[in-house]
């Protein structure tokens, strides 16, 4: 990786959210934010990326959508045509209807599973894989920055303002 | 921070009242047979658009809700125009209950008594056998139940908290919540019979067990649509301007997660019955699919894939245009829903949307705005003195 990461650890959130425009204003660049509980306005003052995350459910839901109906398309209508309701329509529009149950449980197993999926591949938790934890109790009542930076001197750089503007460590 | 009713306003108003008169005077002296059933369309529209603002109400007193502070105003002069919801409602039954004895037809068609006369050719054994609950007396007492507990509520809610801008304090935030408590569980009964009794006995043989919840959640969805318009609009005016684009997002939310709830019950009932294939219940939906297609289908597409797939995003809850533009369409969708509810079973297959039919809605559109505005002047737009303003004020999503 051409990018290294300096880490602060606090464990005030008000102590962060008047760090974070003394950091910006040293022309750090502030990439995440790691915190047990929602912080009002932080991804605001960050200026943190919007996450993609809600497109790729939108993907993955229309997936699902069209999986179950070539699913029950093959199963019902071409494999083995099949008397719906008592309408022996065989055509996949007319019998639509019947259909739109399955469809729905489709687009929000696919959608659900899809976002986790990601997540877990994004976070690089995969089963077997030692987790990257920076600090255990970044779960509890710890926050940490995430400062990205080039060289080793500028981490030491953010490193030294984090601890000038109240972080109880640095990683 | 206070609403004045212009004259530019009332203006539009009173020529939509006279539009709307002009429309039902003609239909009448036409003889247009939707005449009845263009009155009661109406009549239950605004009155269950108006009775949404009340249920909103009383919703977010009883779940302690704080975003919702800076609406509240608007839900209160929605609920103001529930009394003459009422009349109307009266003046329609009365009305076409003459016009019946003389000779003319019934928007309920229960209401003739050759039904439950066995010796008649007309005898029917299926209403008869309903005449303990659809008989004009204990329909009546019904109506005028259901008036009494939604109107006495909406005034009670108005004067605590009108009272509320006086005194402060939380006793009266947690009086109106006690007495919201109440009302919700009285609503929960008489929204699901008033729909049968105005609505679901016009097919009098015809029963679904979903019907009540479908015409709440349509009439919810519709009131929400119509707080939203008002909404905006205020913020544009700039009445509003402790209104930030988190409330809006929120407000853009319920509008998004109802249209697909009422899609949700709408698509329950449709579902089971088509099914089913049941001769008896698919009745309701073969007159309405083979006699009003474009209306079934336009039902479904403007009530559904347009709040979808337009207020999906984050952002487009939060854009004063698209909320204004959603809510009139779904303004109009839900027109059109009540529409297919009430008018194929009065006039059968012989419908049509002229501008009689368009005039009358005006007309019913001009008084609500009327109504709604004098209410809106009548009081701050903000509760200065509510004990959960500040929570409102500093909401942030």
């Amino acid at each position: 990786m051409s990018t290294k990461i300096a880490y602060g650890i606090f464990d005030d959130d008000d102590v962060v959210m008047h760090a974070i425009p003394k950091l910006q204003e040293k022309k750090f660049k502030l990439v995440d934010f790691i915190s047990p509980n929602t912080i009002n306005g932080l991804d605001h003052a960050m200026f943190l990326k919007r996450t993609r995350i809600s497109k790729e459910a939108f993907m993955y839901g229309i997936t699902g959508t069209s999986l179950a109906l070539l699913m029950m398309w093959y199963m019902n209508i071409w494999d083995w045509p099949m008397d719906i309701g008592g309408k022996p329509s065989f055509a996949l529009y007319k019998n639509l209807p019947a259909f739109i149950p399955v469809t729905f449980e489709s687009t929000v197993l696919c959608a659900a599973h899809g976002m986790v999926i990601t997540f877990y591949l994004r976070s690089k938790l995969l089963p077997g894989v030692e987790p990257h934890v920076i600090d255990v109790r970044a779960t509890d009542d710890r926050f940490v920055m995430a400062i990205e930076v080039k060289t080793d001197a500028d981490k030491d750089a953010a490193h030294s303002a984090m601890k000038a503007l109240g972080a109880m460590y640095v990683k | 921070m206070n609403y004045t009713f212009n004259q530019k306003n009332k203006t539009i108003a009173f020529v939509l009242i006279a539009i709307g008169l002009v429309s039902i005077a003609a239909s009448f002296l036409t003889h247009n047979h939707q005449a009845w059933s263009n009155l009661l369309h109406n009549t239950f529209y605004f009155m269950a658009i108006s009775l949404a603002g009340t249920f909103f109400l009383a919703v977010q007193y009883a779940a302690e809700v704080g975003w919702s502070v800076v609406l509240k105003r608007i839900l209160e002069a929605m609920g103001t125009f529930l009394p003459f919801a009422a009349i109307l409602m009266l003046v329609v039954f009365f009305g076409n209950l003459m016009a019946g004895h003389n000779g003319g037809h019934y928007i309920y068609h229960w209401l003739h008594h050759d039904l439950y006369d066995p010796a008649s050719a007309e005898y029917d054994k299926i209403i008869a056998g309903k005449s303990g609950y659809l008989n004009l007396p204990f329909f009546v007492i019904r109506m005028l139940a259901y008036f009494a507990i939604w109107i006495g509520f909406t005034r009670l809610f108005r004067k605590l908290s009108l009272k509320e801008d006086i005194e402060g304090g939380s006793a009266n935030y947690l009086k109106a919540r006690k007495y919201s408590a109440t009302f919700l569980v009285l609503f929960a009964v008489t929204s699901s019979t008033s729909a049968w009794d105005f609505i679901m006995s016009i097919d009098t043989h015809w029963y679904s067990t979903l019907f009540g919840w479908y015409t709440f959640a349509g009439m919810f969805i519709s009131g929400i649509a119509v707080m939203n318009f008002i909404l905006v609009y205020l913020v544009k005016k700039g009445n509003m301007p402790f209104i930030t684009e988190h409330h809006l997002h929120d407000a853009g939310k319920f509008m998004f997660a109802f249209s697909i709830f009422w899609t949700y019950l709408w698509f329950a009932q449709f579902m089971l019955i088509w099914y089913a294939n049941i001769p008896e219940e698919v009745t309701y939906f073969m007159i309405r699919f083979e006699h009003y297609r474009p209306l079934f289908i336009a039902n479904f597409l403007i009530n559904f894939i347009a709040p979808f797939l337009v207020l999906m995003t984050r952002d487009a809850k939060r854009k004063l245009n698209l909320l204004m533009t959603i809510s009139v369409v779904l303004f109009i969708g839900h027109w059109i829903d009540v529409f297919l509810m009430v008018t194929p079973g009065v006039v059968k297959e012989h419908w049509h949307i002229g501008w009689m039919e368009i005039g009358t809605t005006l007309g019913f559109l001009g008084l609500f705005m009327y109504v709604i505005q004098t209410s809106l002047a009548k009081a701050p737009l903000l509760r200065e003195k509510h004990p959960l303003l500040q929570e409102s004020l500093h909401h942030s999503i």
